[in-house]
């Protein structure tokens, strides 16, 4: 995209009929680094990739809890994001204070839509720079929903974005047929793949990635660093201590995972990184 | 001409009658499941106890609709409390957050009449006790409610050291173990409910110590 005399308002049109500080507002969201969502028929999982700006910083919250059944990942501008969780929170919590009932997923993403639209529509406002994965559980089962900072929401079986967005994308879209009946441990498996994906070539560690559930029976939470790392070590085909070529097999992974209890939970001991402090 | 007074009230009165105490690794809250309008019982089984956090809990006598909107309102505080400091709110914080919420009413208050118990951050027992209106006060024991005149001075007998009527102000816990205030509650509704009309049925007592919750009951006088 170059630069061009229709640019620099939101509420100025092309010729072309496109509005660019909307467009640039989504190339924003493929900056940021990559976030992954995918969903079975009870479960859906989020994944994202940590990136911390030096060794001495902490790395960014990229996964929101929004409420006990809905969760949420984002990429681009983090800050947006922060704004838009809590707007999402709050939503949750009126909605049950008024209904003594759980938000539906489907209406939290048109509210958030159409939040995002006016600001498409203002001259005195520019674009959220942040795409959202939202996952949500409620009544008419488990859902996975994009939402683009030009207002626009998508429902998705499984989808990844940020950078090299595209690698964990064609993973998913060669998989994505088997999710529906996955079981959790294979869902989690599949996201930390897809997320494996998008780190090209670089090791699959648990202190560079975050993943969350949420399911039937299972409130939204982060899933810590030792469970993910052992997901990890059970499929690693470079294992770090884990001798043992586990490849990314079904049965495999799975006895690699129920053995958690035995094998000792520090052996993928490479978690140096303490969560980070600045936790909002 | 003399001055016209309202033939409607917003507020109504569900009695009942709420006790806690406070001991060195424990907290005992427990009230009565009456609840009443007039001379009349609503039901027999109505819960005045509500659990804000992990480690807090709070019973309210008075008019239950208030009640209710406050525990609603206080858990929806809580929820965004957890959002923002990624930790449930000990109790000394859930008890500033009910006075600030009571008074925010000032002029149309919740009619509502609470003691707030749990474990503070040391995990060591402690007890709120309310006026309607938000005035506070922490101490070892408490009770509130129609048969609290009833309730305060046997517990002021029994537990004098931790008293608040005693200067100089002590350490606001009890010197019972949690087996005995267990059984002191036990006997103060007993009491109560030979002389309250609007305390009876039963008694749920909630125990909160380093191993969690614990829920009892207790038959009380059914007259």
């Amino acid at each position: 995209m170059f630069r061009n005399q229709y640019d620099t308002d939101v509420t100025t049109w092309s010729p072309a009929g496109r509005l660019f500080q909307v467009e640039y507002a989504m190339e924003a969201v493929k900056q940021g680094s990559a976030a992954i969502g995918l969903r079975s028929k009870t479960h859906i999982v989020l994944g994202c990739v940590n990136k911390a700006n030096s060794e001495l910083s902490s790395h960014q919250k990229k996964i929101f809890k929004v409420d006990d059944h809905i969760g949420v990942a984002i990429a681009g501008l983090t800050a947006d994001g922060r704004v838009l969780s809590r707007y999402m929170r709050n939503e949750c919590i009126n909605y049950s204070f008024t209904y003594e009932s759980p938000l539906p997923v489907g209406r939290l993403v048109v509210q958030l839509a159409d939040k995002a639209q006016v600001c498409t529509q203002r001259s005195w406002k520019r674009p959220y720079g942040v795409g959202l994965l939202v996952a949500g559980l409620d009544e008419s089962g488990a859902h996975l929903y994009y939402n683009c900072p030009s207002g626009n929401y998508f429902e998705y079986q499984a989808f990844a974005i940020g950078s090299r967005s595209q690698a964990a994308k064609t993973y998913l879209e060669r998989r994505f047929e088997n999710f529906a009946d996955s079981s959790w441990d294979d869902l989690v498996k599949d996201a930390l793949m897809a997320i494996r994906e998008t780190l090209q070539g670089e090791t699959l560690k648990s202190s560079i990635c975050t993943v969350a559930v949420v399911g039937v029976g299972e409130p939204f939470h982060i899933l810590d660093q030792e469970t993910v790392q052992q997901m990890i070590d059970a499929f690693e085909v470079v294992g770090e201590q884990e001798g043992s070529a586990a490849e990314p097999d079904a049965a495999a992974g799975q006895e690699a995972a129920a053995e958690q209890g035995a094998a000792a939970a520090d052996q993928g001991g490479s978690t140096d990184e303490c969560v980070a402090p600045m936790d909002i | 001409m003399t001055k016209q007074q309202a033939n409607w009230s917003p507020y109504d009165n569900n009695g009942g009658s709420c006790v806690a105490i406070a001991g060195a690794d424990y907290c005992v809250i427990a009230a009565d499941t009456r609840m009443s309008t007039g001379y009349n019982i609503l039901t027999r089984e109505y819960s005045k106890i509500c659990k804000l956090a992990d480690k807090c809990v709070m019973a309210s006598s008075g008019f239950q609709a208030d009640v209710k909107a406050l525990q609603k309102q206080l858990a929806a505080r809580h929820l965004i409390y957890q959002h923002q400091h990624n930790k449930q709110m000990s109790c000394p914080a859930m008890a500033q957050l009910l006075s600030n919420t009571l008074y925010y009413k000032r002029f149309f208050p919740y009619y509502s009449f609470n003691v707030l118990g749990g474990l503070d951050n040391e995990g060591k027992g402690c007890v709120f006790t309310y006026d309607a209106v938000g005035s506070y006060e922490k101490v070892g024991y408490s009770s509130q409610g129609s048969g609290s005149t009833l309730i305060m001075p046997f517990l002021d007998n029994q537990l004098k050291s931790p008293s608040p009527l005693l200067l100089p102000v002590q350490d606001a816990v009890t010197p019972l173990v949690e087996a005995e205030a267990v059984d002191l509650v036990k006997t103060v509704f007993a009491s109560a409910s030979e002389r309250d009309i609007y305390t009876g049925d039963k008694l749920e007592i909630v125990v909160i110590n380093a191993d969690g919750i614990r829920r009892e009951y207790m038959e009380l006088r059914k007259d």
